[in-house]
């Protein structure tokens, strides 16, 4: 019996009502997937296998559409310096120019640099590994500031890792497939920055809206800004290493705020270099910070202990209740070592600590009492 | 007798690859075409949302089960594709064609210009809860200036969903 010939088969609901039904589902799941989203690059399993594989497929599509592009504009670059060779000569000459006495005044610099850090002893990070890659795909809209590249998990790349274009900084990696990444763009609504302010030594955080020029959130710094100010990454977080150049303070937006002019905004983000930073662990020789060999208490002699010894005033009854107190307990672990357990060992170990910070406190003078011209 | 032949040929049920599967496929291949990471003259291309041409054209052509889904689909696929928040342009497609069903016996049989009107303003709607969604999302609203790009661009396409509301809307005149 089929269901037209059944009780309901009279009943026909509207195409509009079943229309909303199946809209409110639709709206249900789309509400629910939202509040489930989650985009933390720190965290594993942040980017699913629903992006992953997206991504795998739309990696050699974008390649594929770019590439044509890629050799038109190199076509044009290759007739336009064939035409503008003379003017072109002339600049380069007179930036040569300028780049030799820039040049040497560097190479001093360097110099003087090197001989101020051997005499100071400061240690600089070492250099970080890089990935350089290709950008594939692109999108520029407020809700969402994102690249792909051309390089993943093969070459080891990982999320959170920085990502810089020839002029200055991108973004970072919020997501790895097998032989793609996802670049979160600086100018993406979600991404936050750490920035230091060079002319001031100022701190900020620069906020990502889906502009062109990201805001400059929770300033602090003690001098005005000025247009123009250098904007580098501060490194604080570990998001991102220190010194990593971001762009240039500039005035604008509806609000009338500070915002930073990127400098990766100077060319077309054709290729970028993927720093493999993960955090400032990395940086450091961990062999050098390795724990050394130490007495265990279990070994200890007391005759050797790294202990102070115990001075005789810190027995004495001025010493205060609190040497008191310490020096009982020290007099009671008074046996001999050989029959001591390491609970007993640290104890006596505690309680001549506290003996002797007691003697030093009964012994020091008391504090003179401030007193100011006008009282 | 079956619809078809009892010779009302306008009421014959809509084939869904025509009006809903096409489109869907043109629209997810134009949104990846554009996302080319190209320049004309130091300018990146417009990035119109193009899902939103089809949820004003499929709310007007007819009410169906199938939309919505198909919606929520593209709307999907335009959040992973674009790395955006999970479920952000689903519920802006959402929205516009529950704006547009709400009203669509107000907008048929009108002019191009009146229902270019009714399209910028569901899709203004689209734009304005992705706007609030993405506000209480990311702690922060979205710059004016892009979203007023993004939405120009998209109201581009206007012609393309109004000549998929002309070929589709009197196939079934139960829902003129």
């Amino acid at each position: 019996m089929s269901l037209r010939d059944g009780p309901f088969g009279d009943i026909r609901v509207p195409l509009t009502w079943s229309a909303a039904a199946a809209l409110v589902i639709a709206t249900i799941i789309a509400a629910a997937l939202l509040m489930s989203h989650q985009r933390d690059p720190m965290k594993a399993g942040a980017y699913d296998a629903a992006h992953r594989a997206v991504d795998a497929v739309a990696a050699p599509v974008g390649g594929v559409l770019s590439a044509p592009v890629r050799w038109t504009h190199g076509g044009l670059d290759y007739v336009r310096g064939y035409f503008f060779a003379i003017s072109e000569n002339r600049h380069l000459k007179v930036d040569l120019r300028d780049a030799a006495a820039t040049r040497d005044k560097l190479a001093q610099a360097d110099l003087e640099i090197a001989r101020l850090k051997a005499v100071l002893g400061i240690k600089t990070d070492p250099p970080l590994p890089q990935v350089a890659a290709e950008t594939i795909s692109d999108s520029r809209g407020p809700f969402a500031n994102t690249r792909l590249a051309n390089a993943g998990r093969d070459k080891g790349v990982t999320e959170g890792n920085p990502v810089l274009s020839e002029h200055g900084l991108v973004g970072r990696i919020v997501g790895v497939s097998d032989h793609v990444s996802r670049i979160l763009l600086l100018t993406d609504a979600e991404s936050r920055v750490p920035v230091i302010l060079v002319r001031t030594n100022g701190r900020a955080v620069l906020t990502g809206d889906g502009g062109a020029a990201p805001k400059v959130d929770y300033l602090r710094t003690a001098v005005p800004l000025k247009e123009g100010d250098r904007v580098l990454t501060s490194g604080d977080g570990g998001v991102f290493p220190r010194g990593l150049p971001v762009g240039t303070i500039v005035k604008g937006g509806f609000d009338g705020g500070w915002r930073v002019a990127l400098d990766s905004d100077a060319a077309p983000i054709d290729y970028v270099q993927i720093l493999l930073f993960t955090d400032f662990a990395q940086l450091a020789n961990e062999q050098a910070l390795a724990p050394k060999e130490l007495p265990t208490a279990m070994t200890e002699e007391p005759s050797q202990s790294i202990a102070p010894p115990i001075p005789p005033s810190a027995t004495k009854p001025v010493a205060g209740a609190a040497a008191k107190s310490a020096a009982a307990s020290a007099g009671a672990a008074a046996k001999p070592a050989e029959k001591l357990t390491a609970a007993e060992v640290a104890a006596r170990e505690k309680a001549r600590a506290d003996a002797k910070r007691a003697a030093e406190k009964a012994a020091a003078p008391p504090p003179k009492k401030k007193h100011f011209g006008f009282l | 007798m079956t619809a078809q032949g009892s010779g009302f040929g306008a009421a014959r049920p809509m084939n869904p690859v025509g009006w809903l599967g096409l489109p869907l496929l043109a629209a997810v291949v134009m949104t990846v075409l554009f996302a080319t990471p190209i320049r004309f003259f130091g300018l990146a291309l417009p990035e119109p949302v193009f899902p939103l041409a089809l949820a004003f054209a499929w709310a007007l052509i007819r009410p169906s089960v199938l939309p919505p889904f198909a919606l929520l689909l593209l709307g999907l696929f335009l959040d992973v594709f674009w790395g955006g928040p999970q479920g952000l342009w689903p519920l802006c497609l959402l929205a516009a064609y529950a704006s547009v069903l709400a009203v669509r016996r107000q907008i048929t049989g009108h002019e191009f210009l009146v229902v270019a009107l009714w399209y910028a303003a569901s899709t203004a709607v689209a734009f304005g809860v992705g706007f609030v969604l993405m506000s209480m999302a990311a702690g922060q609203a979205p710059s004016l200036f892009a979203l007023g790009w993004q939405y120009l661009a998209t109201l581009i396409l206007f012609p393309f969903a109004h000549r998929l509301i002309e070929r589709y809307e009197d196939a079934d005149v139960r829902f003129r």
